[in-house]
This record gives structure tokens, sequence and C-alpha cells, in this order.
């Protein structure tokens, strides 16, 4: 330690040393300015002050308020409130908007987007998969084929009130069991899912009667799934001219929808989420690409 | 160890922080005084009525020549406007600024110092207020050593009113240049300006006030780092506020000097007089050679100046000089000044190759811009009638001061491929058109979808490409097509 009796004073800089060496290296004592001291100090004072004014001290089950009264907490909950409060303006504008004005404007817009992600995320993505894509028997929102409808006003009803639910305004269709309950030989079956796989540009197989396969389309399929085709909204059936089938487009698949229909259920969010958000949802599935 | 502890510890403050000692610099005048007070009077002419320069950019913007528009994010210097994307400008002018800091160091130590620096410029204004009010080095400590009275503290208001006036017109002029200068003058005039504005008027007044009437040369001493980096740059070849200690050296008084000259002994120009000492603002006695507290203003050369043309010896004994010419003349060489070396010549590239950089991105930077992000989730979508889409958020600028349509066209495709932006304000030949407003962006969701039955391959490089419709100018951005398949 520095010997003040008796100073060292180093020989090329005239400076006298702290007395402190290291390894032959001796370090010279070239005071700091007062100032610097002070400016410690100063922030030794701020810190006793910022323990008067704010919350600080850990206490064993509590801690020191400070005088101020100030709370992240509470700040964090007044923004939340007034987050709250900000979109219900929104939300009120959004319900009393008609559904094919709001894409109209651009604010009113950017909130049901916004507002439709976070509920489909929430809501929709355990089945519709988290981009809208589906998967098989649950339907694709992004591309194009729509079984009850694309536009935003059917988009809307299917959200309301879902599909073969327990409500009574659930959309319903019920596709026959043909294979199970009877109503179709195996042979049969194999030439309606031939013919139809054939319309729909698929590959069929070798030594089936396409010619019978029709006649059967148009006794049995057509009153649903349309003379050529191309399905009916309003009762559910699906286009058949059409690469996204639900359920499959290939022959086997076919084959199993025919004999044994699944017929997949989705459930009404009227009272499960608030109109705003139901009017959201139907905006942001509208805009995935698909909407009519 | 514990006696000596105790000593040790009674005399902690004494021995390891001292106070800074009050600094009085002597007026002077010369040469570098006068370059002084031109500087001065040009650097702080700038600073404070740049703002109020008016340039003409058209209806709807800004007319101030300098102006950092926090609020529309977007900065501008007389023809140049600078959007949030492009502050690299002023990565290139920071580098360009680092680098001359190095050549001026290269061919004259410490000009920035001396002469350019805000901490020296505004110092030198503090400490002209002082020698009004208070008078010069010796009245002033005179003053300070006074007891108080009427006339010392009537001195003493008079001068920190002018400092704080100072002070704060210069956090004033500071707050100018980030909103339009006479709105906010009349704003601050009639208190309805920002709260921020009157939070930074006050933040720089305070330290403009401390820093140039009380830190001063401490400052430079202890806070700023170009000294140290200084040093370390600093050459043989560099030229530096020298005391010629060849020529000085052994000095004394003039008189003892002289008696030294009668009797044939060696004797020194230096006549010890302390002049260099005295009109020092940083304290420094420069015939210690070369030092870090010395910013190199050159007030030391005024001052030895006119002391050796009063005793009638020649002037220059300090003088801007090499070390290698103190050996050289010691040797008997002549002096040489090679300002043109190696070194200069190397920073002097850096700087032309950054500035022509800069100088060349900024004439031909485009005034529309276009940022492609491909949809994550899904990457493709397969349509019913076998085609695949791909979706796409599009951003597009328009850096220009009126609405410009800009043609979407995406190339890469096969023909008949179908490409939609959703809300585009019309379509030409397929393509659609996109109106983008004045000086700001739009965002639009682009829909691309390959022609039916044809296969795409996994993933297909393509080209956003936009057309400006009058002027033809014409940006493209790179992404991808996906679609199902191996990749």
């Amino acid at each position: 330690m520095a010997d003040t009796q008796n100073k060292e004073v180093d020989q090329i800089s005239g400076v006298e040393t702290t007395g402190h060496e290291w390894d032959g290296l001796k370090e010279l004592n070239n005071p700091l300015p007062k100032w610097w001291l002070y400016i410690f100090y100063a922030t030794l004072v701020w810190a006793v002050i910022y323990w008067v004014l704010y919350p600080s001290w850990p206490l064993v089950t509590t801690y020191t308020k400070g005088v101020l009264g100030a709370s992240q907490r509470e700040e964090a909950i007044a923004a939340y409130d007034k987050g709250v409060a900000d979109r219900s303006q929104f939300a009120d504008k959004i319900v009393s908007t008609a559904l094919e004005d709001i894409p109209q404007d651009q604010e009113l817009l950017q909130f049901a987007l916004a507002n439709g992600r976070a509920a489909f995320g929430d809501n929709c993505a355990p089945c519709h998969g988290n981009g809208g894509t589906g998967a098989e028997g649950y339907p694709n929102l992004q591309d194009d084929t729509w079984i009850w409808g694309g536009t935003l006003d059917d988009i809307h009803t299917t959200l309301l009130h879902g599909i073969r639910n327990e409500s009574d305004d659930a959309r319903f269709g019920d596709m026959p069991a043909f294979g199970a309950d009877e109503l179709l030989s195996r042979e049969e079956i194999d030439q309606v899912a031939n013919f139809v796989a054939s319309r729909a540009g698929q590959e069929t197989e070798d030594g089936v009667d396409l010619a019978a396969g029709q006649v059967l389309y148009e006794d049995n399929c057509a009153a649903c799934h349309g003379d050529s085709l191309e399905g009916i909204q309003e009762v559910g059936a699906p286009s058949l001219m059409s690469a996204n089938y639900l359920y499959g487009n290939s022959l086997d698949e076919i084959k199993a929808q025919i004999a044994n229909p699944r017929n997949g259920v989705m459930p009404g969010w009227e009272g499960r989420l608030d109109p705003a958000t139901i009017k959201s949802l139907t905006v942001y599935v509208h805009s995935f690409g698909g909407g009519q | 160890m514990s006696a000596d502890t105790e000593t040790h510890e009674g005399e902690h403050s004494e021995e390891w922080f001292a106070s800074a000692k009050k600094i009085y610099p002597m007026a002077t005048h010369g040469l570098f005084r006068r370059i002084k007070w031109a500087l001065l009077f040009i650097t702080l002419g700038i600073y404070y009525f740049l703002p109020f320069v008016r340039y003409d950019r058209g209806p709807k913007a800004p007319n101030q020549a300098v102006l950092v528009d926090m609020d529309n994010a977007r900065g501008y210097f007389f023809f140049i406007e600078i959007w949030p994307q492009e502050v690299y400008y002023l990565t290139g002018l920071l580098i360009i600024a680092a680098v001359a800091l190095f050549l001026m160091n290269a061919v004259a130590g410490r000009i920035w110092c001396g002469y350019l620096c805000p901490q020296t410029v505004w110092t030198d204004l503090f400490l002209w207020v002082e020698r009004q009010v208070e008078g010069d080095r010796r009245e002033r400590i005179a003053l300070d050593k006074e007891p108080w009275s009427f006339s010392k503290v009537r001195k003493l208001v008079t001068k920190h009113f002018f400092w704080l006036m100072i002070a704060w017109w210069t956090g004033g002029a500071w707050v100018l240049y980030f909103n339009d200068a006479p709105t906010l003058v009349w704003q601050l005039l009639t208190f309805q300006a920002p709260m921020v504005a009157y939070m930074w008027i006050g933040i720089l007044t305070t330290t403009t006030y401390l820093l140039a009437g009380f830190m001063r040369e401490q400052v430079c001493i202890y806070m700023c780092p170009w000294p140290r980096i200084q040093a370390a740059l600093t050459d043989e070849k560099a030229l530096n506020v020298t005391y010629r200690w060849d020529r000085g050296e052994p000095r004394g008084s003039l008189k003892h000097n002289k008696k030294l000259e009668a009797q044939g002994l060696p004797a020194g120009d230096c006549i010890d007089c302390y002049q260099c000492f005295q009109v020092c603002p940083t304290g420094v006695d420069i015939r210690k050679g070369l030092q870090l507290d010395c910013i190199q203003c050159g007030l030391c050369i005024d001052a030895c100046d006119n002391i050796m043309k009063k005793v009638g010896k020649p002037t220059g004994l300090i003088a801007y000089d090499t070390d290698e010419n103190i050996e050289r003349r010691l040797e008997g060489k002549e002096p040489v000044y090679e300002i043109v070396r190696w070194r200069t010549i190397a920073y002097a590239a850096i700087i032309a190759v950054v500035g022509a950089i800069m100088l060349f991105t900024l004439l031909n930077r485009d005034f529309a811009d276009i940022s492609v992000l491909h949809d994550r989730n899904p990457v493709f979508v397969e349509q019913s009638d076998g085609s695949v889409r791909n979706g796409y958020t599009v951003r597009l600028s328009n850096k220009r001061r009126h609405s410009r349509a800009f043609m979407l066209h995406v190339e890469g495709m096969p023909p008949n491929t179908s490409v939609e932006a959703v809300g585009a304000d019309s379509t030409f030949a397929g393509r659609p058109i996109i109106e983008v407003g004045p000086d700001t962006t739009r965002e639009v969701r682009v829909l691309v979808s390959s022609p039916p039955g044809e296969k795409m391959p996994h993933s297909t490089p393509v080209t956003f490409r936009i057309t400006e419709s009058v002027m033809g100018e014409v940006v493209t951005a790179n992404d991808t097509f996906k679609a199902p398949g191996d990749s």
C-alpha cells in the first residue's frame, strides 16, 4: 500500500506512484478531478431519492411502494383497458356496418383483419390449420372450392350456425350411405365412382362401364350434385369437377365416400363469439384469396 | 499494515482526487486568434440560422432546407430527401467524418479540437462573455479573491445571465431542426409548442451552460476519447503545435540570457515569460512538449510571436512543426514538410471512395421501390381447376411528390399466369395497375395463379417488376413461386 511517508516519484514523468506494483509495473498517481467523485456521490443521492419516490425494496411479503404511487402493473392494466376501449369503437362500427362495406373502409378492414387473425388462431386453426389450408375432411379455406358458398354472406352464415350440429339453424346436408345402406351394389359403386373420376379428370380403372356409371349418377347423385357435377351449394353438395375433394380425389377415396360417406361437423359460433368477431372472421377468411 | 492503512484512509480524497484548478486564459491577438474568431462566426452562424433557410419542394412538402421530420419519418437536406430505410447515407457520412478526423490529424494534429469542436467553439464564446463582463486574466483572478460586494454580485449575475441566454438559444436552435422553424418559434413564444420541444431546450440549455461555462477543458481532458486516439495516431511528420526547444533552450529571463550571451555561453530564445501558459485555454505549458491536455488551438503561437516581436527576435519559437524537423535542425539539416505522404494519401483515398459511392448511389437511387414478402402459411394453394396459387404481400413506395400509378408484372411464370392485386385500381392487358399516393407507400396483396394444367416445379424464381406509367421508371424484386412436388 501507499507509504505516505516515503513517496516514490517516477523518474520519467515526475509523477508520484501509488505504490501499487504488478510484475514490476507501477501505477502513477494522477489524481482524478474531484467533480468526478462528486458525480458518483450524486448518483448515490439519486438512488436514495429514487427509493423514496418509486417502488424499489423487496420486503418479505410486499415491497416499498414509493410516494409517487407509480405502478407498472396499474399502467399495464390501464393500457389494456384503453386498448379494449379503443377496440370497442371499431367493434361497434363493425357490427353496424354491412359486411360488404367493411372491405371498402381501409381502417375498418385493417381492424377486421387483425381481429379476425387473432380469433382464427384461437378458434378455427385446430381444424382448418394456422394458414386456413385445412386437412383431409377439414375444408381448405384458401382455395376456391366452397361447399356452402364463398361469398361474405355465405361464410358469415356458416360461421354463425355451423354445419350438421345440434342447432336447428345449422347448415344441413346428408349424403346417403350408398354402400352401407345397400342402395347400390359394389359393382355399381365402382361404375359411378369411375364415371365421376373420369369427369373430374382423374385416372379411371380399365374395363369399367362408364356409361352405366353415368346412368347411375343421373339417377342417384344428380339431384344434389347437379346434372353436370357442378354441385349445389344450398344443400352442401360439393362440385365434383374439382381437384380439391374434401375427402380426397383418388378413386379409392371416391368409392369410400360413396359407400360410407363421412359427413363432417362444424360448430356454430353465434353465442360463443361476439358478433363483431364473427364478422371480422368472415372478412378475414374471405381475404385469404378464395373468397367469392 | 494497520497503522499504514489508517494514515492512508485519512488522506484518500487528498491523494486520489484533486480539485480541478481553475484556469484564467488571458486574451491574445494574432493570426490564429483571427482564424478562431472567423470559424466561430461561420460555425455558430450555420448552427443558429440554418433552420430558417427555406427550400421549395412544391406543395404539401416542408419548405425547410434542413429538417428531420420525426412524425413523418423523413429527413430533408436541400434537394435530398431521406426515407428511414436510407439512413445508410448517415453511416457513409459518419465514415467520412471519422476518416476526415484522421486525415486532419495526419496533416496538422488536433485542428478539429482547436478550431471546430463544439466544445471549443462554445467555450471560446463563453470566455469572451466572461472577459467582457469581468475583465481579462488578472482582473478575473482578483475578482475571485475579492470579498462579496455589490459590484462582484452584479458582475457574476450579468455573466451567468448572458451565459444562460446563449445556452438557451443553443437549445432553442437545436429543436428548430426537428420542426418547421418559424412555426415553432411562434409556438415557443406563445407557449404552445409541444412539451418535448421545451424538454429538449431545457436539456441542451443545461448541458451548454455546464459544459461551456464550468467544465471547459475538463471535457477535453477527462471525457473525450479523441485525445487518446489522436495520441496513438499521430506521427513524427504531423504538424503539431510545437515549442522549438532546440531554439528556445536554455531558457531564462531576457536579462539573464543576455548576460550568458555576453559571456559567450549558450542561451535560448525563450525568455520564460509564461505568456504561452497564460493564454492557454486548457492550462498547458506547451514547453513540456506535445501532451494530451493540449487542444492545439495555436493561441500560444500568437502570444509567443507577439513577445518575440517585442524583444526583437524572430517569431515562430512556438509554431506548427513536426518532431522530425526538430531532430533535423539539431543535426543541422533543413526542415522538411511532407503533407502528401502515404498516410494522408490513404485517408484521402478512403474519403474519396466512400464519397464517390455515396454520391453515385444518391444520384442513381430509385424514386420508387418494391418489396415482396411471400406468404409463409400456406406456401401455396391448390385450386379446384388444378392450378396453383401463391400469395404475396407487396409494398410499393412512391418517393415522388405526386401520385403515381405502377403496372405490376410477374416475370418467370408460364404464359396465361393470372396476377391479381387485391384492390388494384385497374388492369392493363391482365397486369394490375396500382396507384400510390404522393411520398408514401402502399401495401397490396398479390395472388399469382399458375395456368390450369401446367405442371409447376417445386420452386420457380420469379421477378416482380413495377413500371411507372408516365416516366417508365422500372423497379424489380425477386421471389419464388412454390408448387407441390419434389424439391
